[in-house]
């Protein structure tokens, strides 16, 4: 294949990729209230945002989950990803796999299933629960990569000169992982923020996440809101990966 | 040591068998449930003057079976799936070739352009094309117009099966590249010189070497796109309209619309079968094809 | 009493044998090397005197105390690893300073030590520096100052020179040496290479799918192997099928196909079979050379040569089908001309330059 022909057909994929996404961001500015031509600059629609509380508490809400969903999934997912580098297990392999290789409608009416047959009230702490379960895999994966790029006699080594096992863990292998722990972290915090079909499962009637809200408000009546919070919300996704991917470049490619 | 090693591996175990293996088996269950008279599901027991005896019924599974109807969107999904890998297929392929040839330090980058999209919101991916397949968008505009020239009658973009195929090969096509990408990237460049020198010209090359060197990538990249597709029901449900539904809208709605949790579970069950067999057996051509 | 002693130790993984009953005792102050090809179970051994690996089978006991229920950081034993294993979030004196942080040693005392050893290893100026600005042969010091800081009884050293280029590998031999003579601590060195295990050596113990073939000083183990896999591993060998005539207390006559009586060191019962193993730089070879000087001496055509620089070795087809290699300095002098294929050349060595392993 000739090197021009390849370059323009993979110059116009990329412009397949970003064009729709950019459409979203002009739109958000424009001075109509129909996505059709541009009419002018404006902040208007962010405003309306500020000033839209429902949009302002499933925000809220969007963070509160994603901050405890990731916190309790980088301590689980840190400890199954160790256990997976340090261990011949057979179970756990397949746990941390199999969420994240079966489609996310199954996980999400699965619980949803679950929650109702132990009685849980839908809500956050149903959306919390879900988020966690497939996070960890996440999380998992991120760990023992960075886990097996650390030389094995590392932390071998710290034995032989006198470390106890925590000790040796504690000054060398956690030192070592830990930019794959933060990154981790990052990771099932976006994946949490952004997660949409699970979360319309087991969310029940009482809490709204930020996503549930986009989806009630494009299924109800467009307006160019929604382009104002998801501009945001693309911005604040952005600034995670740029940060993930400073501390470890391999993480961003574990979604 | 051994116990350091359930001490570790216990939690996340623990954790992932309650919010993993137990919620499927409950499906699974679920799926021979009656369904109950308010919705959810009729209990398992059942008392009566019998005594108590198992609640259980194929009824889910017979119901599945006695319309077509079902089936009819089981293969309509599977169309679309397909559909949808293809054109990843052929947009992906350049790309992840591009991407492979260019020079070491770039690269890195280009890929990294590939994955940033998909890191913004699924559901701003899928109203984007809402704003872009809208009857008074730039393109619907411009695309009637041109059909317009030749006496045609405007079309209707958004609300279709077009809608939803389009979205589905822009959401999927960055698990086309990446695989691509991973296996075309090792490709060692001395077999491309070694074929120009024993007298293959570029397309040959490309048909005799790359393509068949390419061949796990494209495996990979399949099945990375294909099995997705077959559970996702925002795309339709945004997008689709009437005509546009796939097996995951029927899910969604047996599960928060009709309430017949049993027929739900049914469906998620016979789709992962569906899905598991067909990347089984997909797998099993692929080795006899390897050796 | 010996300072290391193992007696029939076995580790199995799974089906495969990699330690099959190895016994040796190690005797304070030696350096003394496991050799063996990949696979051998030497680096296994070494993994269970370090620690990080248990037998199934036997004992290990150091000064007459069993090691094997010892915790890796309770022995006084340390190694020094193939990668170096430098902690990469630790600068060069924090790296050094570890084994005596873990012996719970004061602040001052710790830093006048690590100083002292920077000195040793001639590092005095590197100490803030992290491992990966530091030069292949400098980790290495790095990787033994830390591993002598707190004075083992004994250092474990798995390939430490592999990672090194051929220059630099030979200048660490000699600082190893030295290094090991001024510091007076046992090594025990693994590794694949035959050279650098003759050069560096006081024992050697040669081993092979995870038994010990031959163990035994350097130039016992070059000029007398055991066996057929020790003369084949150890430098090159005509390797050369025979069979016992007659034997005497220390000499013996063996039959070889093609080439009649040939004469040997050692003994053996008349009619066993075995090889005759027989260095090439042992093997005279020449246009004409004067039959009384040695016993065993034939006559062959060069059938092929490899010119190496310094050396030339020859091929000498003596029989149908029976080849002899023979080893020619270049330097030799008076040598008009390198021989070529095809011309008649006689050969000739000594008694005991050939020895006769038994099958």
């Amino acid at each position: 294949m000739s090197r021009k022909i390849l370059a323009a057909s993979g110059i116009a994929v990329y412009v397949f990729l970003y064009l729709p996404l950019l459409i979203v961001v002009a739109y958000s500015f424009n001075n109509s209230k129909l996505n059709a031509e541009w009419v002018g600059f404006t902040w208007h629609w962010y405003k309306v945002l500020l000033e839209d509380d429902a949009m302002l508490k499933a925000a809220g809400n969007s963070l509160f989950i994603a901050l405890t969903a990731s916190a309790v999934s980088t301590i689980l997912g840190t400890m199954a990803g160790y256990a997976l580098y340090r261990y011949k297990l057979k179970l756990l392999p397949v746990l941390v796999m199999a969420p994240l290789a079966i489609p996310e409608i199954l996980v999400g009416v699965s619980l949803l299933i679950f929650y109702v047959s132990i009685n849980l009230t839908l809500g956050l702490g149903s959306i919390i629960l879900s988020h966690i379960a497939f996070c960890v895999g996440f999380v998992a994966i991120v760990v023992r990569s960075r886990l097996s790029g650390m030389d094995e006699s590392l932390p071998e080594a710290a034995r032989d000169l006198g470390a106890t096992p925590w000790v040796a863990f504690r000054l060398v292998t956690l030192p070592l992982i830990m930019p794959g722990i933060i990154a981790g972290a990052l990771l099932a915090f976006t994946l949490s923020i952004d997660d949409f079909v699970i979360t319309f499962f087991t969310a029940g009637v009482g809490a709204s996440t930020l996503p549930l809200q986009i989806y009630s408000m494009i299924k109800i009546a467009v307006t160019p809101e929604v382009n104002a919070i998801s501009t945001l919300l693309m911005l604040v996704t952005l600034f995670i990966i740029v940060v993930a991917s400073r501390i470890s470049p391999d993480s961003i490619r574990g979604k | 040591m051994n116990r350091d090693k359930w001490l570790i591996s216990g939690p996340p175990l623990f954790y992932l068998v309650v919010f993993f293996v137990i919620p499927t088996l409950i499906m699974v269950i679920a799926s021979f449930r009656y369904a109950g008279e308010y919705g959810g599901l009729a209990p398992v027991l059942l008392h009566d003057a019998n005594g108590t005896h198992l609640n259980l019924t194929l009824e889910s599974y017979q119901e599945y079976f006695s319309d077509f109807i079902y089936t009819r969107l089981f293969i309509k999904t599977l169309v679309y799936a397909l559909i949808t890998t293809f054109f990843c297929l052929v947009f992906a392929y350049p790309l992840a070739l591009m991407i492979a040839r260019s020079e070491k330090k770039r690269r890195d980058l280009l890929v990294l352009l590939v994955i940033l999209p998909f890191w913004s919101n699924f559901l701003i991916r899928i109203y984007a094309w809402m704003i872009i397949l809208g009857p008074q968008s730039a393109f619907t505009v411009a695309l009637n117009g041109f059909l317009g020239l030749f006496g045609m009658n405007p079309v209707r973009l958004l609300f279709t099966p077009f809608a939803v195929v389009v979205c589905l090969i822009y959401v999927q096509l960055p698990f086309m590249v990446l695989p691509l990408y991973a296996n075309l990237e090792k490709h060692d460049p001395a077999l491309l010189d070694a074929a120009q020198d024993l007298g293959a010209n570029g397309w040959q090359r490309f048909w005799r070497v790359t393509f068949p060197l390419s061949l796990p990538g494209i495996y990979a990249g399949v099945a990375l796109v294909f099995v997705p597709v077959l559970g996702i029901f925002a795309v339709p449900d945004i997008l689709g309209g009437t005509k546009g539904i796939m097996i995951g809208n029927l899910i969604k709605q047996e599960f928060l619309e009709a309430r017949d949790w049993p027929f739900g579970s049914a469906l998620s069950i016979i789709l992962t079968l569906g899905a598991m067999a067909i990347v089984g057996g997909a797998a099993l051509f692929a080795r006899r094809r390897d050796v | 009493m010996a300072l290391l002693e193992i007696r029939n130790i076995v580790r199995r993984f799974g089906d495969f044998t990699a330690v099959d009953g190895v016994s040796m005792s190690i005797e304070s102050g030696e350096f003394f090397t496991l050799l063996g090809p990949s696979g051998c179970g030497k680096t296994t051994l070494l993994r269970m005197i370090a620690g990080f690996d248990s037998p199934q089978a036997g004992e290990i006991l150091l000064d007459g105390k069993d090691l094997v229920s010892v915790a890796p950081e309770k022995r006084p034993i340390h190694t020094v690893f193939q990668s170096y294993a430098l902690f990469p979030h630790m600068t060069v004196a924090e790296n050094i300073a570890f084994p005596l942080r873990m012996r719970g040693m004061g602040k001052d005392e710790i830093g006048a030590k690590v100083k002292a050893s920077l000195e040793d290893v001639r590092l005095a100026d590197r100490g803030g520096r992290y491992p990966d600005e530091l030069s292949g042969g400098q980790r290495q010091r790095v990787a033994l100052a830390r591993a002598l800081v707190n004075r083992p009884r004994l250092l474990l050293l798995d390939e430490p020179l592999a990672a090194l280029d051929m220059k630099l590998r030979e200048q660490m031999q000699i600082e190893l040496i030295n290094l090991q003579r001024e510091v007076g601590i046992t090594f025990i060195y693994v590794t694949h290479d035959q050279t650098e295990a003759l050069a560096l050596s006081g024992r050697i113990a040669v081993m092979n799918a995870g038994r010990v073939e031959q163990l035994d000083e350097p130039s016992k183990i070059y000029d007398s192997p055991k066996n057929r896999f020790v003369a084949d591993f150890i430098g090159t060998c005509n390797l050369i099928d025979a069979e016992v005539a007659a034997s005497g207390d220390e000499k013996m006559v063996l039959e070889i196909k093609g080439l009649g009586e040939v004469m040997a060191k050692g003994k053996g019962e008349p009619g066993t079979r075995g090889t005759l193993a027989l260095r090439p730089e042992k093997v005279r070879i020449g246009s004409h050379l004067s039959p009384e000087t040695e016993e065993n001496h034939f006559k062959g055509t060069v059938h092929d040569f490899l010119y190496m620089g310094d050396v030339t070795v020859y091929i000498v087809e003596v029989a149908e089908g029976v080849h002899v290699e023979a080893l020619l300095p270049n330097s030799a002098a008076g040598r008009p001309r390198i021989l070529a294929a095809g011309d008649p050349v006689e050969i000739s060595w000594r008694y005991d330059a050939g020895t006769f392993l038994h099958e």
